[in-house]
């Protein structure tokens, strides 16, 4: 292990034998935090001591001062908003005051919006919230990408579509899944509705510094294996409280050959592992994706961009304060049997037996689970049957999670209904365009507008009672897609294997059927 | 529009409750369906809805809340990963809203334990051995003394330490407003936005 400072603010010259970082003296600057400024010189000694890692690289450019009490004042590049911010914007009001920054403020309609054809609200309480929305931005200046608008989505699937995601931003939103921006190399931080406001009137958010944890996937992952995959059977091994405390950064070979997207739907379920931000080193494979995004950077400015970017990957010999590692091609197609993420299990597995746990606490718990999701100890989980199937969220809603669950229901038929909602209208229309609509159709699936959806049910979009539902989402507690629904976690290509069978199956053998 | 102000917390002598689950998500504390409701109108009713109430809207027996004799609980003992999931604040306002002041468990969602702060609610960290104890002295006395000062909570003969950031208990203590800190430090703020602005030109949004 290296005995390595671990940041900055503990650095001491002579402590540290690890080879220098490869930084520039500008660049080592723009990383110190300001607050040591002060003596330039301690600064250019301190830091080329120290190998930094990713994170601290981003959060010591963001870190205006730290306080006494050990908490750093950070700047904020973006703040996304939507309709649940209205908390939010009703503390600012309280205060008689404005949004400081409208200019890095983005708001955007997804939580409530329906997903029927025509956008046909049911419930004048739904279209009150993105009345909500739009009087609130309109009344602060903040631009909106409203029900209506062709950007619109959901704001974890918009932010890197639109390019307001960079690499080496620092990002909040009201929301737990803002973790997922840290695909693209950034500090992405999900807040409450206090921290909410306290964004809008400063730009600025008091955190403690997390402790930073790598998870390292190598080897390659065998055909039919997504980043879902890797992403659950990360959490099933350090559990729902193993991020707690850490920002995690995931590395190695499996990592690297993920598409944008896959790393997405990874750092979108860092927050299921507990951990306060998930983050992926920016690459070639980001700077492609970022490249000609309409809030991107242009021309020459861009390639200016990509030069600062290169050198936010953690420095080889970083030190992270927890390891783990992962072996890819380990990984089977993983579905959740229970009422947290961390109950998943490869698909050729079993519902687990609460009599053989030695925690007499653990196997009421687990009962308790089993009880609720209408499941028998020992039970296949392929004989587990379902009820419908969900395929969106902004954990699996992007053009290659419909991709990938088209390619299995291509030419066959679900046996039970189920929604399609895309990630955000421009996926929407670019999954038409590739005539994917009509691969769900075609299968006896209904094919909706963009939004949060029957993730979490407060559109409408409900699991009824007692139902049971395949889904591509990212939790499965209980009455989170309604009350009394029953959700199993999965991966798209899962999802529409479980829908070609009606019950929860190993997607291989369809893929297989293909080839 | 109401305000709602920290109050200061030191000292809690109050009933208590215990909740032996892991894992209790925001999702159980107040169900999504309730997020629309705006603070003023009070989301108490709202808290553990679907754990206190069936279908049809009748109290379960069952559930530790509904226990005639803990009516007025101002302590909330679970166990490992309380508050766990969605960002939502509105459960700590459910909680706040029906009168619980102080959480103990052996671990908390990081949100949650930020939001709790930002509203007064002591997020109580106390060791596994401990919360079992806490656990099963809370349902035999239906009482519990907090102690933020000693950082202690004491329940019949039991008393167990508990642990918090420290930069929260001094919050949490004095009732401060992160807003009122941050105020002091505009002149800071100000100087770096202009110097980020010149360093990271590319940071601003095109477009």
């Amino acid at each position: 292990m290296l005995r390595c400072a671990r940041d900055t603010d503990t650095a001491r010259p002579g402590t540290c034998n690890q080879p220098l970082s490869t930084y520039t003296v500008s660049a080592l600057y723009a990383a110190a935090p300001r607050r040591v400024n002060a003596n330039k010189n301690r600064v250019k000694v301190e830091i080329r001591m120290t190998q930094l890692t990713l994170f601290d690289k981003i959060w010591a450019q963001h870190e205006i001062l730290k306080a006494e009490n050990g908490n750093s004042l950070l700047w904020i590049d973006r703040h996304y908003i939507h309709e649940g911010s209205f908390q939010g914007f009703d503390k600012v009001e309280a205060r008689g005051e404005k949004v400081a920054r409208p200019d890095l403020t983005f708001g955007i309609a997804d939580h409530y919006v329906p997903t029927s054809h025509g956008r046909v609200f049911n419930d004048p309480t739904l279209r009150h919230m993105v009345e909500q929305l739009v009087d609130n931005t309109k009344k602060h200046g903040i631009m909106l990408m409203g029900m209506n608008d062709p950007r619109q989505g959901i704001v974890h699937v918009v932010g890197p579509e639109q390019g307001l995601t960079m690499p080496g931003l620092l990002i909040v939103c009201g929301d737990s899944h803002t973790a997922t921006h840290g695909a693209l190399g950034a500090i992405a931080i999900g807040i409450g509705a206090s921290e909410v406001s306290h964004v809008m009137l400063t730009q600025t958010l008091w955190q403690k510094k997390p402790r930073r944890m790598r998870i390292t996937v190598d080897g390659k992952t065998a055909p039919g294996i997504g980043a879902k995959d890797i992403a659950l059977s990360i959490i099933a091994k350090i559990g729902t409280n193993g991020g707690q405390g850490y920002a995690i950064e995931f590395a190695g070979r499996a990592i690297r050959a993920l598409s944008m997207e896959g790393r997405l739907t990874l750092c979108n379920l860092a927050i299921e592992a507990g951990a306060r931000t998930g983050m992926v080193a920016p690459d070639e494979t980001t700077f492609a994706y970022v490249r000609g995004k309409p809030f991107a950077p242009k021309g020459a400015d861009f390639d200016r961009a990509v030069q600062i970017w290169q050198q936010l990957p953690s420095d080889p010999d970083a030190a992270f304060d927890t390891e783990v590692s992962l072996d890819a091609s380990g990984i089977a197609p993983v579905v959740t049997w229970g009422t947290s993420p961390e109950d998943a299990l490869p698909i050729d597995g079993a519902v687990p037996d609460p009599a053989q746990m030695d925690d007499p606490a653990r196997a009421q718990q687990m009962q308790g689970a089993l009880d609720y999701m209408g499941l028998n100890a020992r039970q296949k989980l392929t004989d587990i049957r379902i009820d419908r199937v969900f395929i969106g969220s902004c954990t699996n809603a992007r053009i290659e999670d419909l991709r990938a669950a088209a390619a299995v229901l291509a030419g066959r038929k679900a046996k039970v209904p189920g929604l399609v909602s895309a990630g955000s209208t421009m996926v929407k229309h670019q999954a038409e365009q590739e005539g994917l609509d009509k691969v769900f159709t075609a299968a006896g699936l209904t094919w909706g507008e963009s939004g949060c959806s029957m993730c979490l049910g407060i559109n409408g979009d409900i699991v009824p009672p007692g139902e049971r539902c395949a889904s591509t989402t990212n939790r499965n507690f209980r009455g989170r897609q309604g009350p009394g629904a029953r959700t199993h976690l999965m991966s798209p290509a899962m999802v529409a294997a479980a829908a070609v069978n009606g019950h929860l199956a190993d997607v291989r053998p369809l893929l297989q059927e293909r080839a | 529009m109401q305000s709602f102000k920290m109050q200061p917390f030191t000292r809690l002598d109050g009933t208590a409750v215990a909740l032996r689950r892991d894992n209790v998500d925001t999702d159980q504390v107040i169900p999504a369906r309730f997020l629309k409701v705006a603070r003023a109108e009070g989301l108490g009713d709202a808290l553990f809805r679907d754990l206190r109430f069936d279908a049809d809207g009748k109290p379960r027996p069952d559930f530790p809340l509904n226990d005639p004799a803990r009516k007025g609980a101002s302590v909330l003992i679970g166990r490992k990963n309380f508050g766990v999931g969605s960002s939502r604040e509105a459960a700590v306002y459910a909680l706040v809203d029906y009168g619980i002041r102080c959480v103990a468990a052996t671990s908390f969602g990081d949100i949650f334990a930020g939001n709790a702060v930002n509203n007064g609610l002591v997020a109580a960290i106390v060791s596994e051995e401990d919360i079992e104890k806490l656990l099963s002295a809370v349902e035999q006395t239906g009482k519990a003394e907090v102690d933020l000062e000693e950082q202690t909570i004491k329940s019949g003969n039991y008393v167990v330490p508990f642990t918090i950031d420290p930069a929260r208990r001094m919050r949490l203590l004095n009732g401060w407003d992160d807003l009122d800190l941050t105020k002091q430090y505009k002149s800071q703020i100000d100087a770096f936005a202009a110097k980020d602005k010149a360093e990271r030109p590319w940071a601003v949004p095109a477009g």
